[in-house]
């Protein structure tokens, strides 16, 4: 069984989970910007949460079907089409060897994770296959997807799961921005307690400057009390750093392993999967909380989860 | 050796040594790494810095509030033997025509000549402080003082891969094509990232490295990059 992509959309690629443990040689995590909603469509079809899924980009891709196959979709809201029928969000449904899935208008959130049961049979590098383009790491010599490509799909069981309620996995996503909450990074005595406030205080814009790397954000500039350059040090999704400009950059999933900015603020693990639902244009806004209420809301968050499946 | 233990975000911890480029505190931030890689913590990556160790964790894991306590532990223990990790390796490096355009800029600044700004950097012993940016990328340090030329005004929008650059006090090998900012001097044969090789890792820090001169024909005959 496989998937044939017939236009490939905006931005398709493939991602699992990230591949981990090798930060400390070079090699970017990668995987979605939206990992909640990665893990849902893989949950409805009773894979593993790490199964490989496409993860689409503000507009959709056409695929059709080799074989019979069963697909979830999750995160934005797109209307989405099997021969011309409605398809749910964070449901199974059918797919009949020839029909085509089209990803049409977009309603709400910027990237859907499209998944197959058994997940995709796809090569991976470094133990995963998450596409990180910038190093071209991953299938398809780590690029998006193109009109033409095949992706296998894995054999699975015959007989589905017991069908969980969509309803059991809330959506996540952003009406035109979001508030995410935020710790102090370690850099944040480099910066004065203006910059704090205004990080904290005011709305920021998601410029047309962004990627899977990073949102360059355009809003008040942030003064700093010492320098902006730093010895190169690790850096992760969800790390805020400010060059000398004073302009901040949210780095995103395809984040470089070490930066040289200073950095002022760290958005909570728990709020990095609406930061992925924003599209060039939405604003955002930074809430600061403490680590125990970070660690509380993911706790709550994975506890909901698990009690779903 | 004043350290830190820094919470960074809700699943990462930074131990942060003094803030200078310095073999010493480097070597003691490569054994902390390895002494947390060792550690039964619920720890997926380890990333050194010049002066710095990020311990990423699972922060769902059970034993994660012990963490801040058993990473000050091994923060504060001696390390003594941390001056001796690190294995040595020789990168071979052509300085030829085409590979190295920026050598006359490097040497102009220098006040040399460009065979005296090659020697300069093949008279130099290396050490690999960082490992980051792309897959395979090595932060070395120190150059001499006389060929360490600044950034160039305006970056490349494509530096070929294996090109060897000098950057201030640092030099390195581009693993891939990339955009790049640095000073061209030379261009390697061997891949710093090559996922088919038993280790796809040429360097890891605490390396010490030395460069080796080789000649246009032994380059062709070397290259990994289908550039022959």
């Amino acid at each position: 069984m496989t998937l044939t992509v017939v236009k490939p959309g905006m931005l398709t690629t493939v991602q699992d989970l990230g591949r981990h443990g090798y930060q400390g040689l070079g090699v970017p995590v990668s995987g979605p910007m939206d990992a909640y909603s990665h893990r849902v469509a893989n949950a409805v079809l009773g894979n593993d949460p790490t199964a490989a899924a496409l993860e689409v980009t503000l507009l959709g891709p056409e695929l059709v079907a080799d074989g019979p196959l069963v697909c979830a979709i999750a995160g934005a809201e797109f209307d989405v089409t099997v021969d011309s029928a409605l398809m749910p969000s964070r449901l199974p449904f059918e797919v009949r060897s020839g029909a085509r899935i089209r990803f049409g208008p977009r309603r709400r959130g910027a990237r859907a994770t499209l998944a197959v049961r058994g997940g995709f049979d796809l090569p991976s590098t470094l133990g995963s296959c998450a596409t990180h383009l910038a190093s071209r790491m991953g299938p398809f010599g780590g690029r998006a997807l193109r009109a033409g490509d095949i992706l296998p799909v894995t054999a699975s069981v015959p007989s589905p799961p017991s069908l969980p309620s969509h309803l059991a996995y809330p959506s996540l996503l952003p009406t035109e921005g979001a508030r995410v909450r935020v710790l102090p990074a370690v850099h944040r005595e480099r910066f004065s307690d203006v910059a704090w406030a205004r990080l904290t205080g005011e709305r920021y814009m998601v410029t047309p400057q962004s990627n899977r790397m990073g949102y360059r954000l355009d809003g008040p500039v942030l003064p700093f009390v010492a320098s902006a350059d730093i010895l190169s040090e690790a850096v992760a999704m969800g790390t805020i750093q400010v060059p000398s400009s004073g302009q901040p950059i949210l780095l995103m999933a395809e984040a470089a392993t070490t930066g040289g900015y200073a950095t002022i603020a760290n958005v909570i693990s728990v709020d990095l999967p609406i930061a992925g639902q924003l599209a060039p244009g939405d604003w955002i806004a930074f809430e600061p909380c403490t680590l125990e209420q970070a660690l509380s809301a993911l706790r709550a968050r994975e506890t909901a989860f698990r009690s779903s499946l | 050796m004043m350290t830190r233990v820094l919470p960074a975000g809700d699943s990462a911890w930074l131990i942060e040594l003094p803030e200078r480029i310095d073999p010493g505190i480097n070597a003691r931030a490569v054994a902390i790494a390895r002494a947390v890689e060792h550690a039964a913590l619920p720890v997926t990556d380890v990333v050194v810095g010049y002066r710095s160790v990020m311990v990423y964790v699972d922060p769902l894991a059970r034993e994660a509030d012990r963490i801040q306590a058993a990473l000050e532990g091994i923060a504060a223990a001696p390390h003594a033997d941390a001056v001796d990790a690190g294995r040595d390796v020789e990168v071979p490096v052509c300085y030829d025509e085409p590979y190295g355009p920026d050598i006359a800029d490097v040497a102009a600044l220098g006040g040399c000549t460009p065979e005296e700004a090659i020697a300069r950097h093949l008279a130099g012993d290396y050490r690999v402080y960082v490992v980051g940016f792309v897959p395979g990328f090595a932060y070395m340090a120190s150059v001499d003082p006389r060929i360490a030329a600044p950034r160039r005004r305006s970056p490349r929008v494509q530096v070929p891969a294996g090109s060897v650059g000098i950057a201030g006090a640092q030099t390195g090998v581009y693993p891939a094509s990339t955009p790049g900012g640095w000073n061209l001097i030379g261009r390697c044969p061997v891949r710093p990232y090559d996922p088919d090789r038993a280790d796809p890792f040429l360097f890891r820090a605490g390396d010490r490295v030395r460069f080796r001169r080789i000649s246009t024909a032994d380059y062709r005959d070397a290259t990994e990059w289908g550039d022959a």
